[in-house]
């Protein structure tokens, strides 16, 4: 499944279940049938128009 | 329908308040409000208590009645109303519709949190339960994240920056330094709100609302009483509520609020008046980036232009339309449950030119606007002098 970075945030400070992760990376992506999904980003940061696939339960910058 | 009008108001300081416990707080603003309109516990005919989180918070539910009985008021409907940030502007606007209606003549409506007694990443948990828990919150958001991924995309589209949102942030300070019952009476420079830590990009620290203890309550009761209870009463010329998605990726633009703009439109028409007849308003700032929406939804400034009217200082105190004389949650502090009815006093002591030092040379007709969630309710208030 691929799709696009409509929006994405840095999160600094994490609720107590994610602290340990944080800072981490989450996107709302727009899938290709023209919903959006909000996701975390695995790997590389990505910005607002970035292709993306899914990676598990995220999304991973496509290469 | 009956012509409604608030005939008292009285709220507790906002801040973190280790000794108090949720009840004294509802307990002092119900006090202080009953003295402000006169009034004495058996007139009150129904209690409408607006509060978010309570059980998580403290551990105590069925909190409506708890508090009314310890303010005195027996055997009279007691309810609590939730809609996150929104909650107590929910109690208000369906305590306005029901004397509005004749269901009573006489009621109050009391918001009321108790948040500092958790740690922050606990508080954090238990705001984000306002968001869709199974999708966005799962995927690791926080409420700071939704509204940063909201002022991404604000920038995106249409070229908002960081000095925009500073804008608001030192504006919000440096009225909130001037407020006795401000949390955080602090002035700040453009350099420290840019430079402070990052709670979730692009948003950091002054960009962010406070966590904070506090309580408000009004009286609201017809027209035709309110002599009863002041020589000053303040009219609601017009009051609606709206809704939408709770989740962020449900909406189909998250650069504006469709509740905000549909409870504006519907309290807009009520009153008769448009957004260039407002001349002050309290917005609901829990972000920089919720005031910037803000001002667009309510019509202050055209669909983009938030971000630049901002930093144009037109909604500083000596601006042409003043936002958030308070100090807003930014400064004033944001007890959740309380917001939305600590708003309807702010605009209440402007009108009735009680102000101090933050009164505005302009204040005959003031709106408040209480948002939930990052969208999902909104409650928008329009009060002027009877």
């Amino acid at each position: 499944m691929r799709g696009i970075v409509y929006t994405e945030t840095v999160v600094h400070a994490a609720p107590a279940a994610f602290a340990e992760e944080a800072p981490y990376q989450v996107a709302i992506v727009q899938l290709e049938d023209g919903t959006k999904t909000t996701a975390r980003i695995a790997g590389e940061r990505v910005k607002i128009g970035d292709g993306v696939v899914r990676a598990g339960s995220a999304f991973r910058k496509e290469s | 329908m009956r012509q409604v009008a608030v005939v008292a108001a009285g709220k507790t300081a906002f801040g973190a308040f280790p000794d108090r416990d949720l009840r004294s707080l509802a307990v002092e603003a119900g006090r202080k409000c009953l003295e402000n309109g006169r009034a004495r516990p058996g007139q009150i005919e129904a209690f409408y208590l607006g509060n978010f989180a309570g059980p998580s918070f403290t551990g105590q539910n069925h909190l409506a009645p708890y508090i009314s009985t310890a303010l005195g008021m027996k055997g009279i409907p007691a309810t609590r109303f939730e809609a996150a940030c929104a909650s107590s502007g929910a109690a208000f606007f369906h305590a306005v519709s029901a004397v509005m209606a004749g269901l009573y003549d006489t009621v109050m409506v009391l918001g009321v949190e108790k948040m500092t007694s958790q740690s922050t990443a606990r508080v954090t948990e238990i705001l984000a339960a306002a968001g869709e828990v199974s999708g966005e919150i799962a995927a690791g958001s926080t409420f700071p994240s939704l509204f940063g991924m909201i002022a991404r995309r604000h920038m995106f589209e249409f070229g908002t920056t960081r000095e925009d949102l500073a804008a608001v942030a030192v504006k919000n300070h440096e009225n909130g330094a001037l407020n006795p019952e401000a949390h955080m009476r602090k002035v700040i420079s453009v350099e420290q709100a840019l430079n402070a830590r990052m709670i979730a990009e692009p948003l950091g620290l002054y960009d962010c609302s406070l966590i904070s203890d506090g309580a408000a309550a009004v009286i609201v009761t017809t027209v035709e009483r309110a002599g009863e209870f002041t020589e000053k009463p303040v009219r609601v010329l017009g009051i609606a509520q709206a809704s939408d998605y709770l989740a962020l990726d449900q909406k189909d633009d998250i650069t504006t609020f469709p509740a905000v703009r549909a409870a504006a439109q519907k309290a807009y028409d009520a009153a008769g008046v448009g957004p260039r007849d407002v001349e002050f308003a309290e917005i609901h700032d829990c972000f920089t980036i919720a005031e910037v929406i803000a001002t667009e939804d309510l019509g202050f400034c055209g669909r983009g232009e938030g971000g630049r009217f901002a930093s144009a200082g037109s909604t500083r105190r000596s601006g042409e339309k003043p936002v958030n004389a308070s100090g807003g949650l930014k400064s004033k502090g944001h007890p959740v449950g309380a917001t939305g009815v600590a708003q309807i006093c702010d605009v209440v002591q402007q009108i009735r030119c009680e102000a101090g030092e933050r009164q505005l040379a302009r204040h005959s007709i003031g709106l408040a606007q209480n948002l939930g969630g990052s969208g999902a309710t909104c409650v928008v208030s329009i009060l002027g002098a009877l």
